[in-house]
């Protein structure tokens, strides 16, 4: 079997002159997010919007980790619930705290039958302690899981089908934790770090917050594809034999990727939590794991800001569309899969390039990368 | 010692179911490095093609049979239509087409919701299969004996296929060396297509088979399909022998898991186990050894 | 190091947006008031919101539920409306996730400006909803039964709670002699803590529990789980399993050689549309728990169940969730009109005492908790895949979410 990997998109997204464009793109972006949207959007729309920016920081590191890095998560949902199982704890902890005084248990350990909060995340009371096990926790879960799997060259389809499995195995085993919540999950917070929930003007801090996160991703994302290691990530994508015969070992390149992605999904799913309100098993499980992907499939998942774009876009066409057409949007979903997937594999952003293609007014890229032994698991 | 013979005999039952759902998976797999999401659907196509014909014929003793065999048409059907239509153009990209064949199985879950509504139907299973055979001082219900018989002669079935005759013998070079085979003549083309059909067509069987302990209903085939890839993981590419011991063992595994802890501890205790075995056989229990580099 | 760059770069960005983020009332601050009502009254309409999952796995169930709110809106509608308005519902998809339910609650309540909402199935979607319901303070109207241990100034639970639905089965199970039970269910709240009060009440009783079991949410596999319940040999099965599993819990339960004459089956999950999907031979006999049957003998059930088949078709059943939804539209109408207004406040003021002559008998909302009292029936399931009542209590029962007025419910967390 062989390997073909178009070319489309991958020449313009980080090559040398583009930088000034994305740049100016960044610009707008932010333009957008923190002149525009706060003040056209009502109070309800931004605070979706800033639902959407929290799949939006998600799709960023499935753009690395699966168009960059060749491997196709099916499990983010898992580092995406790391994160917001932690803030939800923090926030459950610090409630309590509030109304209690230091060190009470939230009631609804007290209803599953709690006298005490579990030693476990008992230590997730300071919220220090809970920013860095965000940001820290889930990136070291995927370097354990990372080293597990790519070091032993378990690669393609079935490190799609482990990861899967994995975010199947992780919601089952939190629909059994009563101690943090069952299959309720964990909801009704009242306070953000001090901040009440329930006013208006904290929910535009939390919007703010939630765009200012996302420009420093992509902003963090775009350095990493610009390294030496982003041109490594690729070249592991495309020939990872070669790179092994230039002396450097592919699977700590990949690792390093999939941490990248763990981390943002985990940073996403701890803003997820206040903006939304609620995290449970059903947002971890397999289906919304492989919803994350159709949104970076779409906006381009070899770009930068096509996976962003995408994730926004999907994300509201599906509040709109369902509004109207309920099970419509399944179809919609199914056939968007196989549309863009199946024959736009660049997603949107590639279309400029494949009509000017179709037209002839450019010569057809060559394929960069000629038919390679098809490896897959070793 | 009851308690080992009776989970014995529980996990060889939901070994055979998994082989049953990951037979024609693996083929495919095996044979294309194509991974359809959309068999669990064929599946549920199966169970709802069991539900026809059930209410066409009416009586559950002859439409059990004739299910079966219409089963295969259409599960084999509509593989040889995903085949022809999106597949064929994808081989290159067995990832993409991961994804997309999860979009066909979005599409096809939402029809079946649409045309046969979303409750679950029932499909009766004929007088013959009511009740159960005692063994070893437990109960085994007939139908799940059936389903292991009918597992084992897909097996044997399918093996004499590939073994003996031409269609088998045109399988079994393409698996082995697609390049070599097209230059000896063979079209790989229509290898493919024969391939997709009969894998697709099994899970058709499985779907008509599944309609006797399980309920018909348009989510009927997710319930399975994430098992059936383990087993095929687990079992390693293109081997059916890989397959048959995988689902045996995760079987027997899931059910002296799940006797001695909960079945829900028991899910994810089957698939650490899966992880741990893989670091020890990354390709699986059996994998084809090829000529190609890497 | 250009790493190092990236992430002076992404430091600054989140610096600058912590600084244009201006800050809003800390928590406690009682200034920190939700927003106010936009309901609007001025035309001679009045949008009132229905939230249910019409896509994904729950929308089976949930699907039912919104026709029975449409069927009692057009009915209120042919009555002349609600304080003389015409009531025009606004249709969302919960989509059966929690988060989708909570942010289309924030959609009805803030962009529609509804004056009710009806809807929500699951424990988790309600949990999601509750706090928009509060923060808002609008009214939500939850129809299904569910594990109790909540009650919410702002939400109307016309579904049964524990001491409406488990503890009269447990009494009825006593009655018929029961003296050891075997607890199954699927691993989610309402099972645990359903079993929780029947450990409880078993302990308080004398009645042995030979065997709890969780499988998990849409499990097919109930193989081991048949040995372990044939050699517990326990007088009954108090089942709690959710959707699908039934199916393949049944079929293998009467596979194995069980019948609902040597243990019976005491079901709290299984209503009438269920039914056909099991197969009635795989479940003839055997016992729910509800409050309400499509075949109960009154004349304002009748007029309901007809009412419902013309509307949606001869075939279609009424069940407890669907009977309990179309009822909260009434109860949600009773209210308004004892407070002369729809506003929120003056709505919920008013409802302590509202009571309506249901298709399952007389029902009241309890001032304490927002729930409302009901008449518990135990049904049999007949050969022709209805629902027969064997059993009911005597009137109407108090609800009592908390279990306060049961010494054996001590122990549990109230």
């Amino acid at each position: 079997m062989t390997t073909f990997r178009s070319a489309v998109t991958t020449a313009h997204a980080w090559g040398s002159p583009s930088r000034w464009r994305a740049l100016a793109g960044f610009a707008l972006a932010a333009a957008m997010l923190f002149g525009l949207a706060p003040a056209v959007l009502s109070e309800f729309r931004l605070n979706l919007l800033a639902k959407f920016l929290c799949y939006a920081i998600v799709a960023v590191g499935i753009g690395l980790a699966w168009g960059r890095g060749g491997m196709l998560t099916l499990g983010q949902g898992v580092f995406f619930g790391l994160g917001a199982y932690l803030m939800a704890m923090h926030l459950k902890l610090a409630d309590a705290e509030l109304r209690d005084g230091p060190g009470s248990v939230p009631v609804f350990l007290q209803i599953a039958g709690f006298t005490e909060v579990p030693g476990w995340w008992a230590p997730l009371a300071s919220p220090v302690v809970t920013l860095l096990a965000i940001l820290v926790l889930p990136a070291l879960v995927a370097v354990l899981l990372g080293l597990v799997i790519f070091k032993r060259r378990v690669k393609g389809a079935y490190f799609a089908i482990l990861s899967q499995a994995l975010a199947a195995a992780f919601a089952i085993l939190l629909v059994g934790q009563q101690s943090v919540g069952g299959s309720n999950g964990l909801s009704s917070f009242h306070s953000f770090f001090g901040f009440a929930l329930n006013d208006p003007v904290n929910m535009r801090m939390l919007f703010f917050i939630a765009a200012g996160t996302l420009l420093a991703v992509v902003l963090f994302a775009w350095q990493l594809t610009r390294s030496r290691y982003g041109e490594l990530l690729v070249a592991v994508r495309d020939q990872e034999e070669r790179v092994r015969f230039l002396g450097y070992d592919p699977a700590n390149i990949k690792v390093a990727a999939y941490a990248v992605a763990a981390a943002f999904a985990g940073i996403a799913g701890a803003l997820f939590v206040p903006v939304v309100g609620i995290v449970s098993p059903a947002d971890v499980g397999v289906l919304p794991s492989i919803a994350f992907l159709i949104g970076v499939a779409i906006g381009g998942r070899e770009t930068l800001l096509g996976p962003v774009i995408g994730a926004i876009a999907v994300a509201w066409a599906q509040t709109t569309l369902s509004e109207q057409f309920p099970s419509m949007w399944t179809y919609a979903q199914g056939l968007l899969f196989i549309a863009v997937v199946g024959f736009l594999p660049g997603g949107l952003a590639s279309i400029v390039a494949v009509l000017k293609r179709r037209s002839g007014t450019v010569t057809k890229p060559g394929v960069r990368h000629a038919t390679a032994p098809e490896e897959a698991t070793a | 010692m009851d308690v080992v013979i009776g989970q014995l005999l529980t996990g060889m039952s939901t070994g055979s179911i998994l082989l049953l759902a990951a037979l024609g998976l693996s083929l495919v797999f095996g044979q294309m490095g194509v991974i359809n999401m959309a068999h669990g659907e064929f599946i549920m196509a199966g169970s709802y093609t069991a539900f026809v014909t059930q209410q066409v014929l009416g009586t559950a003793g002859v439409s059990l049979p004739v299910a079966l065999v219409t089963g295969f048409a259409v599960g084999g059907l509509l593989g040889v239509a995903l085949e022809a239509t999106l597949i064929r153009r994808l081989y290159h990209r067995p990832l993409d087409t991961l994804l997309v064949t999860f979009g066909v199985g979005m599409v096809l879950q939402q029809l079946a919701r649409d045309v046969f509504g979303a409750p679950a139907v029932n499909v009766t299973a004929p007088q013959w299969l009511v009740g159960g055979v005692e063994l070893f001082g437990t109960v085994v219900p007939k139908t799940r004996v059936f389903i292991l018989v009918l597992a084992t002669l897909c097996v044997l079935a399918l093996t004499a296929v590939l073994r003996y005759t031409a269609m088998g013998r045109r399988i079994r070079a393409v698996v082995g060396n697609r390049d070599l085979a097209e230059t000896a003549g063979i079209s790989s083309r229509r290898t493919d297509l024969t391939t997709f059909f009969i894998g697709s067509g099994l899970a058709g069987v499985a779907g008509v088979a599944l309609t006797l302990i399980g309920s018909t209903s348009p989510t009927t085939g997710q319930s399975y399909v994430i098992d059936a890839f383990l087993v095929v993981v687990a079992g390693g590419l293109g081997q059916l022998k890989g397959a048959v011991i995988a689902a045996f063992a995760l079987g027997s595994l899931q059910s002296f898991f799940e006797y001695s802890t909960t079945a829900s501890l028991a899910k994810v205790g089957v698939f650490l186990v899966i992880v741990i075995f893989l670091q020890l056989r990354p390709q699986g229990l059996f994998s084809l050894k090829t000529r190609s580099l890497a | 190091m250009k790493l190092s760059s990236a992430v002076r770069t992404a430091a600054a960005a989140i610096a600058l947006s912590l600084v244009l983020a201006s800050c809003g009332s800390r928590a406690g601050d009682p200034s920190a008031a939700g927003a106010t009502s936009c309901v609007d009254t001025s035309g001679d309409e009045i949008k009132v919101g229905s939230l249910n999952s019409l896509s994904g796995t729950m929308a089976i169930s949930e699907v039912t539920v919104r026709d029975s709110i449409k069927l009692a809106v057009k009915e209120i509608n042919a009555d002349g409306g609600v304080l003389g308005m015409r009531l025009r519902i606004v249709a969302e998809d919960g989509a059966s996730e929690p988060t989708v339910f909570a942010e289309k609650a924030g959609k009805l309540i803030r962009d529609d400006c509804v004056a009710a909402v009806f809807g929500g199935w699951t424990s988790a979607s309600r949990k999601a909803m509750l706090p928009v319901f509060e923060d808002n303070n609008a009214l939500l109207y939850y129809p299904v039964q569910y594990e109790g241990l909540e009650s919410s100034e702002n939400i109307f639970y016309s579904g049964a709670t524990t001491n409406q639905q488990i503890v009269p089965a447990l009494d009825y199970l006593r009655e018929r002699g029961v003296k050891s039970l075997f607890l199954l269910g699927s691993d989610y709240v309402f099972p645990r803590t359903a079993n929780e009060v029947i450990k409880a009440y078993a302990k308080a009783n004398g009645i042995e529990i030979k065997g709890e079991e969780y499988t998990p949410l849409g499990s097919t596999d109930f193989s081991t789980i048949g040995n372990k319940i044939r050699k517990a040999d326990a007088d009954a099965v108090f089942n709690t399993l959710n959707g699908d599993s039934n199916v393949a819990f049944f079929r293998e339960y009467s596979n194995v050689g069980l019948s609902a004459k040597d243990m019976p089956v005491m079901s709290v999950s299984i209503a009438e549309e269920e039914i056909g999907g099991i197969g009635v031979k795989n479940i003839e006999g055997q016992l729910v728990s509800w409050n309400y049957y499509q075949t109960l003998d009154s004349a304002d059930n009748s007029a309901f169940v007809a009412a419902f088949k013309e509307e949606y078709g001869a075939k279609r059943v009424t069940s407890d969730a669907m009977e309990a939804a179309y009822t909260s539209v009434y109860l949600w109408k009773a209210s308004a009109e004892k407070a002369k207004s729809f506003d929120v406040d003056d709505v919920r003021k008013a409802a302590a005492g509202v009571s309506f002559d249901a298709p399952e008998g007389t029902v009241t909302i309890d001032g304490e908790n927002n729930h409302i009292s009901k008449t518990a029936r135990i049904g049999e399931i007949r050969s022709d895949g209805l629902i027969y009542t064997v059993w009911e209590s005597d009137g109407p029962i108090k609800p009592d979410p908390y279990l306060k007025s049961y010494d054996w419910a001590e122990g549990l967390a109230r």
